[in-house]
């Protein structure tokens, strides 16, 4: 297993998987159709459809209470939406418990980084990858059945290393986690969603409270592992950052979609600039 | 394989290389080993009892009795408040579920036993007896049964937001010793299954394996290595109950040592890392796509099934039982024990419940006697606006010895008051600040290992 998912950054599922599931699944990797969330009274996301394309960075915007989180929230599980469908890869994963939607390979990171400030950073990235059989207590525990485990963990440990070096945290490494800064918090929780070896990245605004610097970073990470064959659905506030880095945009306003379309013809469209009460985009 | 494994070498790392206090001397001397900070602070204790027996008895033969019997309180306490604290930590400390009815636990775990395991024939009229089976057989059906009991709590209640586990756990302890204490539950188990709980009149238990010990002639000539001639006088230094009781405690500490080894295991371990990440962040964990469900339940009955063993091992070894034993107050002082110790730490706990039962809970005690052995102290008065009016006539000796009359109900104020300043000053605790990373390996950037 660790041989084949030895680097998450040189082994790309994308491209393994496309030789593998395309006579099962050729369409678009994520499809959601007619999402709607109720929050008592107020329709949070109200049928919203949309596709994101294989090995695409698509990026996900509107004005604030435009139901992009909540939509999030309802794709990956930690909401259960009260209609409409969630399929990934032809599958239907609606209503699915996160962990459920995680194992399939959509992995998320969140709006405010949740890094496990009590662990350390590698402590952080070792919790992330599939399938670790020291996950079984038996197996941690009894003399026989821990070998393995320890061999498993030396693989893992190369990864992580590799994974610190690629997100260019590794000097951080034994630090703790909640000791970080916001963006460096950012770079660990993706870095730590890479270590789940994920074949679609949800990303929730990932430059929010990212200096400049680290920005840049990060969309250069983005950029190189989509040039691997990785899937992105970015949620950004930043219109900047959207409109420079995703070759396709869909705009959310009110809980349903006002535009799925490139990003030069996304700024012309007159319903999104009403939206955005006229501001420059 | 140049690195260290975690959890499969000796006690003596997870302290991490900034640990700013143990730099040098005799301090960084001990904190280079968790035997070292157990064996040391396990050893101040004993000198500091020795102090205080022979403060209050003065130097003789006599008191060399008084002062192992001090000894062995404290062992024994020591190793009974080490098990429930290491079991409340992998709870707690490793998993942050609160489970507050560590008591109840405990419970299920001694009267398990002592129904399948207790004599069939009660010495008296009313109260509890059980099946006669091997002891043995009932320790570890005892263990077994607080596990499952464990997972009738877990189930529902897990599915709940943490502060809602507080509650059923507290709920279903005072529950399970509502029903022990319940004479008609007695009646109807005696009728539907042949053994009675013996309500609150209690239990008559199995002896001690280790009594055996003592009555063979070996056990007997090992006794009287303590009775030693001095100036032609027979002098028993130490007596054989205490020597009795020291066996049982050694046999506790063996558990404990395997416990702690469990413990440790699965807190270097992928197992224990997901455990963290539970505490530190549920939805994160789920997210990364572990089913944490699974490991609060199997972590939960784990830690249950301790809490009946360290109950079995404590309250199920001193001859009798009842209801009493185990009120909700148990499970508060297992709880100050970890939170001295460093609720996270496995060793901290062992720690932690060492502090705990020397310095709070026999500590005042002693004390008491010394002052009461020293002022010579008239009868205290009843009230304490008594005491008051003496103190205000300027006699101290009635205030004193009021004072420690009620120092039973003044070990409480203590108590909440050492946990409020544990809790503002150092809510780490002794060791809950070393950063212990759950994982098999050292997880350093490895040397290419073929």
């Amino acid at each position: 297993m660790s041989d084949a998912a030895a680097d998450a950054t040189e082994a790309p599922p994308a491209e393994a998987a496309d030789e593998a599931d395309d006579s099962e699944h050729s369409g678009p990797p994520l499809e959601v159709r007619n999402l709607r969330k109720l929050f008592g009274g107020i329709v949070a996301v109200d049928d919203a459809s949309f596709t994101v394309e294989q090995g695409s960075l698509t990026g996900l915007i509107g004005p604030n209470g435009a139901g992009k989180s909540t939509t999030f929230n309802c794709i990956t599980g930690a909401l259960k939406p009260d209609g409409g469908t969630v399929r990934f890869q032809g599958e239907d994963i609606t209503g699915m418990r996160p962990e459920q939607v995680a194992n399939r390979g959509l992995v998320r990171t969140f709006q405010i980084a949740r890094a496990l400030p009590e662990m350390t950073v590698v402590e952080n990235l070792m919790l992330a990858p599939q399938g670790q059989m020291g996950e079984k207590l038996w197996r941690s525990v009894l003399p026989a059945a821990r070998d393995s485990v320890v061999t498993q963990e030396r693989e893992l440990r190369e990864r992580v290393w590799e994974t610190l070096e690629f997100f260019e945290i590794d000097h951080l490494a034994h630090e703790r986690a909640g000791n970080l800064s916001g963006g460096q918090q950012k770079l660990l929780e993706m870095s730590r969603a890479m270590m789940t070896d994920p074949d679609m990245l949800l990303l929730d605004e990932p430059m929010a409270g990212v200096n400049p610097t680290l920005e840049d970073k990060l969309l250069e990470r983005i950029h190189d592992l989509r040039e691997d064959g990785y899937t992105f659905l970015l949620v950004e506030h930043d219109m900047d950052i959207i409109m420079e880095n995703c070759e396709r945009v869909i705009v959310m306003h009110q809980g349903s979609v006002l535009a799925d379309d490139e990003p030069e013809r996304v700024r012309s469209n007159e319903k999104v600039i009403e939206a955005y009460l006229g501001e420059d985009i | 394989m140049s690195e260290t494994v975690p959890g499969d070498d000796s006690v003596g790392d997870g302290t991490s290389p900034d640990d700013g206090d143990g730099s040098g001397g005799f301090m960084g001397w001990v904190q280079k080993s968790d035997l070292r900070i157990v064996g040391v602070t396990l050893a101040s204790m004993y000198v500091l009892f020795t102090v205080l027996v022979l403060l209050e008895q003065g130097l003789g033969f006599d008191s060399v009795n008084s002062v192992v019997g001090a000894w062995r309180t404290l062992t024994f306490l020591f190793a009974a408040y080490a098990v429930l604290a290491l079991a409340l930590n992998l709870h707690w400390g490793y998993t942050g579920m609160f489970n507050i009815g560590v008591a109840g636990f405990m419970a299920v775990g001694v009267y398990t036993m002592a129904l399948l395991s207790g004599t069939s024939d009660p010495i008296s009229a009313g109260q509890g007896y059980g099946w006669g089976l091997p002891l043995w057989f009932g320790v570890i059906m005892g263990t077994v049964v607080a596990g499952l009991t464990g997972l009738i709590a877990a189930v529902p209640a897990l599915r709940l937001r943490a502060d809602y586990l507080a509650i059923v756990t507290l709920g279903l302890s005072e529950i399970i010793r509502l029903l022990a204490q319940s004479r008609d539950v007695s009646t109807w188990t005696d009728e539907t299954f042949g053994f009675a709980t013996g309500g609150g009149r209690g239990f008559f238990l199995p002896d001690r394996p280790t009594e055996a010990i003592w009555g063979t002639d070996a056990g007997q000539s090992f006794v009287e290595l303590f009775t030693v001639e001095i100036g032609g006088d027979e002098v028993t230094l130490v007596r054989e109950s205490i020597i009795a009781d020291f066996s049982w405690s050694l046999v506790m500490i063996v558990f404990l040592a395997g416990i702690y080894w469990l413990l440790r295991r699965i807190g270097y371990s992928p197992f224990g890392r997901v455990l963290k990440a539970i505490r530190e962040d549920e939805l994160v964990a789920q997210s990364l796509g572990k089913d944490t469900r699974w490991f609060k339940i199997k972590v939960f009955m784990l830690g249950c099934a301790l809490m009946g063993l360290g109950g079995i091992l404590w309250q199920g070894s001193q001859g009798t039982v009842t209801p009493d034993s185990f009120r909700p107050i148990v499970t508060f002082y297992v709880f100050i024990a970890l939170i001295i110790g460093g609720s996270g730490s496995n060793t901290g706990s062992v720690v932690g419940a060492i502090l705990f039962v020397g310095l709070l809970f026999e500590a005042p005690r002693r004390v008491g006697s010394i002052i009461e052995a020293w002022m010579n102290l008239s009868s205290a008065p009843n009230t304490f606006h008594d005491a008051l009016g003496s103190l205000a006539s300027l006699d101290v000796g009635g205030f004193v010895a009021y004072f420690i009359d009620n120092l039973g109900p003044l070990q409480f104020v203590i108590l909440g008051l050492v946990l409020v300043v544990i809790v503002q000053r150092r809510p780490e605790g002794m060791l809950g600040h070393r950063t212990e990373v759950a994982a098999a390996i050292d997880l350093e950037r490895g040397e290419i290992d073929e």
